[in-house]
């Protein structure tokens, strides 16, 4: 890409940049999170209108 | 149109029709019809997310104006990714589905209403959906169907008719859920037709090195030559007009930035740059789509998934743009691309006709009509919801069935949006400002309740209400009376004042969201800061399991 100016190189890297981050930061955090049990769906339906007088 | 034609299209609406009954076999209940049941797949999630985003108008009206202005567009490809797909799943996503959670938060106004125990805030939030969504829904719409009507023959209406009819059937029935699946569908065919477009592009040009480095030569032998004519001396409109207009604006050539802190470089950052990559963190029926998943891990794929969609479809309609030049220069008797198709949104549809084999023109007729339908069918829905459970339920103590009022809201909306497309098909300076409009007041009035309710504990239901106050006040303010592009298609200033814009020089090119949105920060801080805590138990219930 060196026929871009300064500008628009910086916009061209950063943009393949930001793309690299997307893949990376998916790839490795693709089966991390251990939070499922603590924020189960299946005892927000039961607990729905419990929920809602509350607030 | 061919036997073959003919075949793909049944295919396709057939998987259309195929999806949304999916959705409405596994519709149940409130929470299924609102947030798809909160257990979407995430390749599912996150092609929903990018084809909602990518509209036809940011294909074929982005893609023309990287013809114009070139590649410093490019900054918004890296706003889009960066802002709207990594920033937004990594710091917002997470947070937004385990508070949506914790409260029982089915639409983003209801989202915010809950967390400041505002029922005013989620009908303040409902409404604006309901008046401006419309309004940009339209210009998706016309844009569509005027794909549709061109290459079928048909006539616009008739066009515009069939095509609501369609989206509203598998929105009606499947609600998110076949609204979502559609989407990835849809998402599916965009991305295989700009993958394409741009491995066709680059080859006829001869690799992507030398395609880039011919921007120097197109730009001195058809644009240079303009630079010592007046802009008076040319025919408004033209295309010798525009690249006038856009030297004037302090562009230098489609590989180069404009010159710093000139018109061309206020626009680009400030408008196009930050407007649309900043606005989209607030946009209600791309928030929603983090609580329709059942944690984290999805958001964690889905990063990955909607990192690659955007850059394929998003840099690709840029970088293709942006090269018609080069190609027309080429192929076309050494004009550039404005020359050769005309006008800023001709030159994609133009290019795609002239210098794409006809089997290609198909295929990518099929990613319009896709984007279009994908964005649509996503407004159609967060509508529906914004006057049904947003507004029409939280009048008065009256318990509904929410699913049976958002459906019908759905219908009102979609009635709403179809007629303002009959109306303004022949306005579409007003329609295609739509879009900027949205976009600007979802972030000045929506982002700082929604960032203060998702980090800062302290801040309170009356630092919110000030904020969307102030952001809706200014931003509204500015549309009307300063910004150069809203204030003089909208014409309130004129008839009122007798001028486009009230201020002149080059502060009318700053975007609304950069004067909206630090104001309305500014006072969602003081007013939270001189101003009672929230209730401890609720701050808890909103931010621990």
């Amino acid at each position: 890409m060196g026929s871009f100016d300064l500008g628009v190189g910086l916009a061209f890297w950063l943009m393949c940049g930001s793309v690299i981050l997307c893949i990376v930061y998916g790839a490795i955090n693709w089966n991390k999170d251990k939070e499922e049990k603590v924020l189960d769906t299946s005892s927000w339906d039961k607990d729905e209108d419990k929920i809602n007088e509350e607030l | 149109m061919g036997i073959i034609e003919n075949i793909i299209i049944i295919v396709y609406l057939g998987a259309l029709g195929y999806l949304g009954f999916v959705g409405y076999k596994q519709t149940r209940n409130s929470a299924d019809y609102l947030l798809a049941g909160r257990n979407t797949h995430p390749f599912v999630m996150a092609m929903s997310y990018g084809a909602t985003f990518i509209s036809t108008a940011a294909i074929v009206g982005f893609g023309g104006v990287a013809a114009w202005l070139g590649n410093s567009i490019l900054w918004l490809t890296f706003a889009n990714i960066f802002i709207g797909i990594f920033v937004a799943f990594v710091f917002f996503g997470n947070p937004t589905r385990k508070m949506g959670l914790r409260l029982n938060a089915h639409t983003f106004p209801e989202f915010l209403g809950k967390r400041y125990r505002s029922k005013g805030i989620q009908m303040f939030g409902g409404l604006l959906i309901v008046i401006f969504m419309p309004l940009y829904a339209s210009a998706v719409l016309i844009g569509g169907t005027q794909f549709v009507s061109a290459y079928f023959q048909v006539d616009y209406h008739m066009a515009l008719l069939v095509f609501s009819i369609i989206i509203t059937g598998y929105v009606l029935a499947g609600g998110l859920k076949g609204v979502m699946l559609t989407d990835a569908l849809q998402g599916v065919i965009m991305f295989m037709a700009m993958a394409i477009l741009l491995a066709m592009t680059i080859y006829s040009l001869g690799g992507m090195d030398s395609a880039f480095a011919k921007f120097s030569t197109v730009w001195d032998h058809t644009v240079a030559p303009l630079a010592h004519t007046s802009l008076k001396d040319l025919k408004p409109g033209s295309a010798d007009f525009m690249m006038k207009l856009s030297m004037n604006w302090g562009f230098q050539g489609w590989h180069k930035m404009p010159l710093f802190f000139s018109e061309g470089w206020l626009f680009m950052i400030t408008t196009i740059t930050m407007g649309v990559g900043i606005g989209v963190l607030a946009q209600p029926q791309l928030v929603v789509r983090f609580m329709t998943v059942k944690s984290k891990n999805e958001i964690n794929r889905a990063v990955l998934i909607g990192g690659i969609f955007i850059f394929v479809t998003m840099g690709v309609a840029y970088m293709v743009g942006a090269l018609t030049n080069v190609w027309y220069y080429e192929f076309n008797e050494g004009k550039n691309a404005l020359q050769s198709a005309g006008s800023i949104e001709k030159v994609i549809p133009h290019f795609i006709n002239v210098a794409m084999p006809k089997w290609f023109s198909f295929v990518f007729l099929f990613a319009l009509i896709s984007a279009a339908m994908s964005t649509l069918s996503s407004q159609f829905h967060t509508m529906g919801t914004a006057i049904g459970r947003d507004f029409f339920e939280q009048i008065g103590n009256k318990q509904y069935n929410s699913m049976k009022i958002t459906r019908i809201g759905v219908v009102v909306m979609i009635v709403i949006s179809v007629t303002l497309g009959y109306m303004f098909n022949n306005q579409p300076a007003i329609i295609a400002r739509s879009t900027a409009v949205f976009f600007a007041l979802c972030a000045s009035i929506f982002l700082p309740s929604y960032l203060g309710g998702l980090f800062w504990k302290r801040m309170t239901r009356q630092g919110a209400i000030f904020s969307m106050f102030i952001g809706a006040f200014v931003s509204s303010f500015w549309l009307l009376f300063v910004h150069f592009q809203e204030a003089k298609v909208l014409g309130l200033c004129k008839a009122l004042f007798g001028v486009d814009s009230l201020l002149s020089g080059k502060i009318i090119y700053v975007d609304a969201l950069l004067i909206a949105l630090p104001l309305s920060s500014l006072s969602a801080v003081v007013v939270s800061v001189l101003t009672k805590p929230e209730d401890k138990k609720h701050i808890d219930m909103c931010f621990n399991d």
